[in-house]
């Protein structure tokens, strides 16, 4: 498909030409590289609470965002207006962080290569809401029937289509849509007159609807919820004091998203302000990790054909052997740090500057047999899901919440323990990393990670993995 | 009546003409502006404005809604279509609707939400306030060299708000605030970084540059060099940033959303004592000038003060009119959403009443304990109470700050850390909607060594 094909200039009548000329308002100070990203994102949502479909929304959101790079200085403006002058006019206002004769713009444009890593859908708006509503009540209903304890069912279907063009000074030009589904499902049990619990599970992806009727379906959600709020009921307090920690396949891979992902952004490196500044070639955990950051991983909540820079995504490898690899940079931090972009420019929206971000975050596969793993832990335990996380990248410290856990007591399983914070330091933490399973899976595709107030949706994944030290902060013994 | 509240009008009047038999209608706009610096170089200037709509529509009792950034007559025409389809595919329910009439409502007092002069401030002004908040953090000691950078922000918001019951009304709003982030390094190359933060309504009523790089710096450098200490159950006082960290989490359990769903452990509690004599919560968007006031909800209901927990006792939960007619109870006029959907719960200026306490005080009556500055990834689960975060501070011996602690956790329950509110500060600031003074709590688990 030609530029001339694509959404906005059929849509908005936009040309190369007006592309250049926007550009070109945007370097009339004498910035080095600007660029404009234009955006229309097309929502959908649907939510069942207490058996009764109580919420359907729809939403519409559209504007371009102007970019000026002039050495380390970012202007920044957008517009929810798509008429010439308004663009103009936000051009002008980005344009002012430089300070001198105008720059020229390339002329002319060349298509960036991009991948071909999700289905080409529909809008949301176009696709049936019967079906969507469908999946909500499935959800609940099978909530209801997996077990007699679950008193409460919420459940969600949100989806969304995003159309995006970026048009830079340097002649590049990319335009992609991107689907996004996710389903949730969040229940509530009780035992007789007990304590209730919750449980949550969700999923999905750069998916179809097809996805939830084919792949992972609404039991699947229902059931995975219910599962895991009836084994908090049997919970037992947390441990709390420094102990071996045995993470669980798939979602706890959030331990690399926070402590290693964030610290290797290449604007907190450039700045020297992250724990791992200037540690690239130093060994930073055991030789058994090996981190990567991929976006190119098919239909994943964290893949992209092109960032939101316009550069293709790539796998990066972060962490080899243990060693510090490299960072994830985008176009202002590979300018400056006289680099490539890694393809992981991400914003939130139009309304956004871009900053490096992660995609996908995984550790690969060991050759450890997971119950090998287990069987060899005297005293410590098992995390088997999270909440969230964080990180202070300065200090290193990094934290994230365990929401099903287990005791491993003389390398058996024994009980469940209640949610609890566990921390460590980011530079330290996978240097006690002393087996890795042979069973890498990614997560369901949940995960959002915030930076500086902007939110983006990641994924991440991890094989069974066995710290040897890290400080798990319950009240229990 | 402003444009803005004219549209919201003629949207609800749409939607009305289009079959729906009830409508409300949300449209706002707002300016952003933000200098960084770095350095003591400009880093970023960002600048722009937007516009955005939201409808709900019922149909009888089934209920749809739809938002847009296209206001123009085709983008609005197509949001109220795409909402009274919706409405055709959800549920009946029985609790569905607009608020009582009688709730509905503008504060008239002067709210003093906004201020002409944030709009006249220059950008060389503005760039020069973070300019030298940064330089006086890095000026302030050789441990810090480098800095994330300073910030200022502005913003100017409209509100309009407009329901098929006759509702209307709109009202401006203007923030601005200055941060600045020091990285301070000790001997050995390990770095910490704090921050400081002041905003206000009003451009005069900000803290100085001087003052905001002062404090950051002093935060960053007293963070240099921390232990871990040892697993311990000990008394935790949480400084007035960190303690509204925790009032936050309160917040959702007594949420009405939650109450009605029995997913927080004050469900069913009202009346009963929940909380030690020292605390009392207030939840009020009534008081000039402070980010949680508003003259009405964002269902129209008529701001007001609500006493939450008073001397230990739940008096209130925070409602909409939706979760008030599900507990057979009045709406607190809490509703809060952003343009649109079912509205959800959020505070007014919900915070501690201030105690008689200075912190040094506090500080001075415990012997051996810890006072927290910074809480990362904390985690409540409000179903059962269970509190568990990351945190960092300074260890107390004999009644003085002695030395940092970091990478610890501290965890406990809230409905016991609840009862062992022993102590409160009179040090109470309004910094956001959220607010509390010094808090001391007897005793809570820090796992560390």
């Amino acid at each position: 498909m030609g530029f001339s094909q694509s959404f906005f200039a059929q849509k908005f009548g936009l040309t190369e030409r007006d592309l250049e000329s926007y550009l070109s308002e945007a370097l009339s100070c004498g910035g080095e590289y600007a660029d404009l990203y234009f955006e229309y994102l097309a929502t959908s949502s649907i939510g069942i609470d207490e058996g009764i479909v109580k919420n359907a929304s729809q939403g519409v959101e559209l504007g371009v965002g102007v970019r000026v790079l002039v050495g380390e200085k970012t202007g920044y403006a957008y517009s929810d207006d798509l008429t010439p002058d308004k663009i103009r006019k936000a051009a002008r206002v980005a344009a002012r962080i430089a300070q001198g004769p105008s720059s020229v713009v390339k002329t002319g444009f060349e298509e960036a290569h991009k991948h071909n890593l999700y289905p080409m859908l529909r809008s949301p708006h176009e696709a049936g809401l019967a079906e969507r509503v469908d999946l909500v009540k499935r959800a609940d209903r099978a909530a209801r029937a997996a077990d007699a304890r679950v008193f409460q069912v919420q459940a969600t279907y949100a989806d969304n289509l995003r159309e995006v063009l970026v048009a830079t000074s340097d002649g590049r030009l990319s335009f992609d849509r991107q689907p996004m589904a996710r389903m949730g499902v969040w229940v509530l049990a009780r035992q007789g007159d007990g304590t209730p619990q919750h449980g949550h599970s969700g999923g999905g992806g750069r998916v179809s609807l097809e996805f939830f009727l084919n792949e992972k379906t609404p039991e699947y959600f229902a059931q995975e919820a219910v599962r895991q709020a009836i084994v908090q009921l049997s919970a037992v307090e947390a441990p709390a004091g420094e102990m071996t920690v045995v993470l669980g396949p798939g979602w706890p891979g959030i331990l690399l998203h926070e402590a290693v992902g964030h610290g290797l952004e290449a604007d907190f490196n450039r700045k020297g302000v992250s724990a791992f500044s200037g540690r690239v070639g130093q060994q930073v955990a055991s030789p058994l990790c090996t981190v990567i950051d991929d976006g190119t991983i098919g239909s994943r909540r964290g893949s992209l054909n092109v960032d939101d820079e316009g550069t293709p995504t790539r796998q990066n490898v972060l962490i080899e052997n243990g060693v510090l690899r490299g960072y994830l940079q985008d176009q202002l931090a590979a300018r400056l740090m006289k680099s490539a972009s890694t393809g992981s420019g991400r914003r939130e929206s139009y309304q956004h500057i871009p900053m490096p971000r992660m995609t996908n975050t995984f550790m690969l596969a060991g050759e450890s047999d997971p119950e090998e793993i287990i069987r060899s832990v005297p005293r410590g335990v098992y995390c088997t899901s999270f909440g969230g996380g964080s990180v202070d990248i300065t200090s290193g410290n990094f934290v994230f919440s365990a929401t099903e856990s287990y005791l491993i007591e003389d390398g058996k399983l024994t009980r469940p323990v209640r949610g609890a914070s566990l921390i460590g330091n980011g530079p330290e933490a996978l240097k006690y990393v002393s087996m890795v399973g042979n069973d890498l899976k990614l997560d369901e595709g949940v995960g959002i990670c915030v930076k500086e107030g902007q939110n983006i949706p990641v994924g991440v994944g991890i094989p069974t993995v066995k710290i040897d030290r890290m400080t798990v902060g319950g009240t229990g013994a | 009546m402003s444009e803005l509240e004219q549209m919201a009008q003629n949207a609800v009047a749409r939607a009305l003409s289009l079959g729906a038999t009830g409508a409300e209608c949300t449209f706002a706009e707002g300016e952003e502006f933000s200098a960084g610096v770095r350095m003591r170089e400009v880093e970023s200037l960002k600048q722009a404005g937007s516009r955005g709509a939201g409808i709900r529509v019922l149909i009888g009792r089934n209920i749809g809604s739809s938002r847009t950034s296209d206001l123009t007559p085709k983008g609005i025409e197509e949001m109220v279509r795409s909402a009274l389809d919706l409405a055709r595919v959800t549920t009946e329910d029985p609790h569905g609707g607009l608020p009582d009439p009688e709730e509905l409502g503008s504060l008239t007092t002067p709210l003093e939400l906004y201020d002409e002069g944030v709009g006249t401030l220059e950008t060389e002004w503005k760039i020069e306030q973070a300019r030298r908040a940064e330089d006086v953090a890095l000026s302030a000691d050789p441990r810090i060299q480098n800095s994330e950078g300073a910030a200022f922000e502005s913003y100017l918001g409209t509100r309009a708000f407009a329901n098929s019951l006759g509702f209307h009304g709109s009202y401006r709003t203007s923030s601005c605030g200055l941060s600045v982030v020091p990285v301070a390094k000790d001997a050995n190359g390990a770095m910490e970084r704090d921050y400081w933060h002041t905003t206000a309504r009003k451009a005069s009523a900000i803290e100085s540059a001087e003052e905001v790089g002062r404090r950051a710096a002093e935060r960053a450098l007293r963070r240099l060099n921390p232990r871990k200490i040892a697993t311990q159950k000990a008394p935790i006082i949480f400084e007035p940033r960190t303690a509204r960290s925790l009032l936050g989490e309160l917040l959702d359990t007594v949420n009405g959303g939650a109450i009605y769903r029995h997913a927080s452990f004050l469900a069913g509690k009202l009346g009963e004592k929940v909380a030690s004599d020292a605390l009392t919560i207030i939840d009020d968007a009534t008081l000039p000038g402070l980010f949680g006031s508003s003259p009405f909800d964002d269902e129209g209901a008529k701001a007001r003060r609500t006493m939450v927990i008073e001397k230990g006792v739940l008096k209130s939960y925070l409602l909409n009119s939706y979760s008030a007619r599900k507990l057979g109870l009045k709406t607190t006029g809490n509703a809060s959403r952003g343009l649109s959907g079912n509205a959800g719960v959020g505070p007014g200026n919900f915070y501690i009443e201030a105690g008689v306490l200075t912190e040094e005080a506090m500080i001075a009556g415990v012997r051996q304990g810890l006072y927290i500055t910074e809480l990362i990834g904390a985690t409540a689960n409000t179903v059962t109470g269970d509190y568990s975060s990351g945190a960092a501070g300074l260890w107390i011996e004999n009644g003085e700050l002695a030395y940092p602690v970091a990478e610890i956790t501290i965890a406990g329950n809230l409905k016991q850390m609840l009862m062992d509110l022993s102590q409160v500060g009179s040090n109470l600031e309004f910094r956001g909607s959220v607010a509390s003074p010094t808090i001391m709590i007897r005793e809570m688990t820090i796992s560390g060594r």
